[in-house]
């Protein structure tokens, strides 16, 4: 997994709520075991036209956005199926990090597990922050993952909290898994005690 | 294991406190996996783990189904036409043969959608933490058991360790008390939960579904209402087992048998929340105010009885809620203060994890038998898995259903989610008994409205969205 650091780039704003998995990947594309190539169909019902043309309202075919690095979204991002293709869409579109007031479950644990950082934020603070991404190039942010601040455009700097674990994890760009396996003993302990209270469950 | 003397706690705490393997000091807790149920969708996850040089830790445990991008018209794999789509399903077989973990192939007797296939084989089972990379994976709690969606780097983890690491959700209890009236599903019950509390009002949280009206629905209807609780932005759903669950399980495949059932019912009858436990939140539910409920939006909260009116988004305050409705208003094609009952559709879909079981196909069947599926509609029927299939074809379902024009399928995922390529035609306004009336979900411009398997007939046969309670005299 690719390490997230510090993160200073165009931010795109996508004032809506409830913005579920079919519209940031919708399933028709889930063709490809691969994690690349999904991010030429992020948003595909609403960047495209039914013919295929681009759509030109929509944010991400927009000057300076479709090089936007960060999204920022009203609540209830990522509602929806478990489905991974969500952050490697995004991801592979460019996008690194979500702002958003919070974020649907599994969505939220997705990211964190491909490198997209998905960062908590009031209400209030992303309305204010999608004003800054209207001012188009200048609107440049700052998401500073080591000191959990991100920085708008006049300097003002923003604290947000991120779980330490995964904080550690997204910094060194390291999965779970090798950290898991130092635990094996324990897992083999927990396996023999269950065979022995509820064997049907190893017949 | 807390002493007997400790707290009293929900259900979901229990079944949390027996999967614990470890806990850190940040409160990141190491859980083991009962059952990890896959799909055809599943392949990036053993790519994963091959890359990493590992192999499945317990293959016993895990349990795969193709799904998500089986045709409905065919059980031949080298019959699906879409290359890609086929090498999702023959993935699937090769990594069974490879790691030796059960299978539910497309031509095996048990195949179909994989929340269908694990309560009825008896896979899931009371008090058992059980994960998919889907996020209906809360249809399990119907038995009682935690079951929550993860994603493939998580089934990746599963797979290699049969753990997961999670932060321990907060719990919340929706209450419905009193009795459900004439036409009113577990569907309806869950529609309303949701128009209710909103499409993230149980975010972060386990929700317990409690009250008499919950203890009065049958297996199946309970697996319709907990299939739905992400839908309410919940983590997971569940339901008390009673004697509901243990008589729906008893005898199945994997359920277990003789001196050992006898010592399961004894431990899973322990699971139920103890008096006076605590919820961090709680809700409560008039079942009276319940009605036959039809979607109107792009969002499952966007709901209203079937005898209503979709609202007006002038009369909405707030700025931004009315830009989104007059948005979503001009998607679906739809004045302000219509009833819904004059939405024409051009499509039906029953079937999915939410509604297709044999109890929906009978209940679908009941409303279609003697009518006509109305000019100009397409109507599918999509078993939830084979065993369904042939018990309605041994009931004669399928005879009434093709008797009065639906399309009589086998079973899969199909116009659900539209993975296998079955999606409707943009413009067309389908009734649906799925769990997702997201934009586009269908296919491209497709406008969907969730319903109860009874009211997708219903307009399946009247060529619009109707109240049942018209055609059953309710």
């Amino acid at each position: 997994m690719q390490a997230f650091t510090k993160l200073t780039g165009i931010a795109a704003p996508l004032p809506k709520a409830n913005v579920d998995t079919d519209q940031i990947i919708p399933a028709r594309f889930l063709k490809s075991i691969s994690r690349s190539g999904f991010g030429k169909h992020l948003f595909a019902n609403f960047r495209f036209m039914e013919d295929g043309s681009e759509n030109p309202d929509f944010v991400l075919n927009q000057e300076p956005y479709r090089k936007a690095e960060v999204l920022i979204a009203f609540e209830n991002f990522g509602c929806g199926s478990s489905r991974e293709h969500a952050p490697w869409a995004l991801l592979d579109f460019g996008i690194r990090c979500v702002i958003a007031p919070d974020f649907a479950d599994i969505f939220h644990n997705n990211s964190f597990k491909n490198g997209v950082l998905p960062v908590r934020l009031p209400k209030e603070v992303c309305a204010q922050l999608m004003e800054d991404a209207k001012m188009g190039p200048n609107a440049r942010i700052t998401v500073d993952l080591e000191r959990e601040v991100v920085v708008r455009p006049n300097g003002e700097e923003i604290p947000f909290k991120i779980d330490p674990l995964r904080r550690h994890l997204l910094l060194n760009g390291l999965d779970d898994i090798g950290q898991t396996m130092q635990h094996a003993p324990a897992i083999d302990s927990f396996e023999a005690k269950q065979k022995a209270s509820q064997p049907w469950l190893y017949a | 294991m807390p002493p007997e003397d400790a707290a009293p706690r929900t259900m979901f705490e229990k079944i949390w406190d027996r999967h614990r393997v470890l806990e850190r000091p940040d409160g990141q807790v190491l859980l083991y996996v009962d059952r990890h149920l896959i799909h055809d969708g599943s392949e990036p996850a053993f790519d994963m783990l091959r890359r990493r040089g590992l192999k499945p830790r317990a293959p016993d445990r895990i349990f795969g189904v193709p799904d998500h991008y089986v045709p409905t018209d065919t059980r031949e794999t080298a019959a699906i036409p879409d290359p890609a789509r086929r090498f999702m399903v023959e993935t699937l077989e090769r990594n069974s043969a490879e790691h030796g973990f059960q299978l539910f192939g497309l031509k095996d007797e048990g195949q179909g959608i994989v929340h269908v296939i694990g309560p009825e084989q008896g896979l899931t089972q009371p008090g058992l933490l059980m994960v998919c990379p889907d996020s209906h994976t809360s249809t399990h709690g119907a038995l009682g058991a935690l079951a929550f969606g993860i994603g493939m780097t998580e089934v990746t983890h599963v797979l290699a360790t049969q753990t997961l690491w999670q932060r321990k959700p907060a719990t919340m209890r929706i209450t419905v008390e009193g009795d459900l009236g004439a036409g009113v599903t577990a569907k309806d019950v869950i529609l309303h939960i949701i128009a209710t509390i909103g499409a993230a009002g149980a975010a972060g949280h386990v929700i317990e579904y409690a009250g008499s009206a919950i203890r009065g629905l049958s297996m199946e209807g309970r697996l319709t209402l907990c299939n739905m609780s992400i839908e309410a932005g919940g983590r997971a759903g569940m339901v008390t087992p009673d004697e509901t669950t243990f008589a729906y399980l008893a005898g199945r495949p994997y359920a277990p048998k003789g001196a050992e059932w006898d010592r399961a019912v004894e431990r899973w009858r322990a699971l139920a929340t103890d008096a006076g436990a605590r919820f961090d939140r709680e809700v409560t539910i008039d079942a009276a105010a319940i009605a036959p409920t039809v979607t109107w939006g792009n969002s499952p909260q966007d709901a209203v009885a079937a005898d209503g009116q979709v609202p007006d988004p002038t009369q909405e305050e707030d700025a931004e809620r009315r830009a989104a409705m007059q948005d979503t208003f001009a998607y679906m094609g739809l004045t302000p203060g219509m009833p819904v009952e004059e939405l024409r559709i051009d499509r039906v879909f029953i079937g999915s994890c939410t509604n297709g079981r044999i109890e929906d196909l009978r209940a679908a069947a009941a409303i279609a038998r003697g009518r006509r599926v109305a000019e100009g509609v397409t109507a599918w029927v999509v078993p939830g898995s084979a065993p369904v299939k042939r018990q309605a074809e041994a009931e004669g379902l399928d005879r009434i259903f093709t008797e009065a024009g639906f399309d009589w399928r086998e079973a899969g995922c199909s116009m659900c989610l539209g993975t296998n390529g079955e999606i409707a035609a943009p413009g067309e306004r389908v009734a649906a008994t799925t769990n997702r009336n997201f934009r586009g979900r269908q296919g491209p411009g497709v406008r969907t409205h969730l319903m109860s398997p009874a009211m997708a007939a219903a307009a399946a046969v009247t060529g619009h969205i109707t109240d049942v309670r018209r055609m059953t005299g309710g």
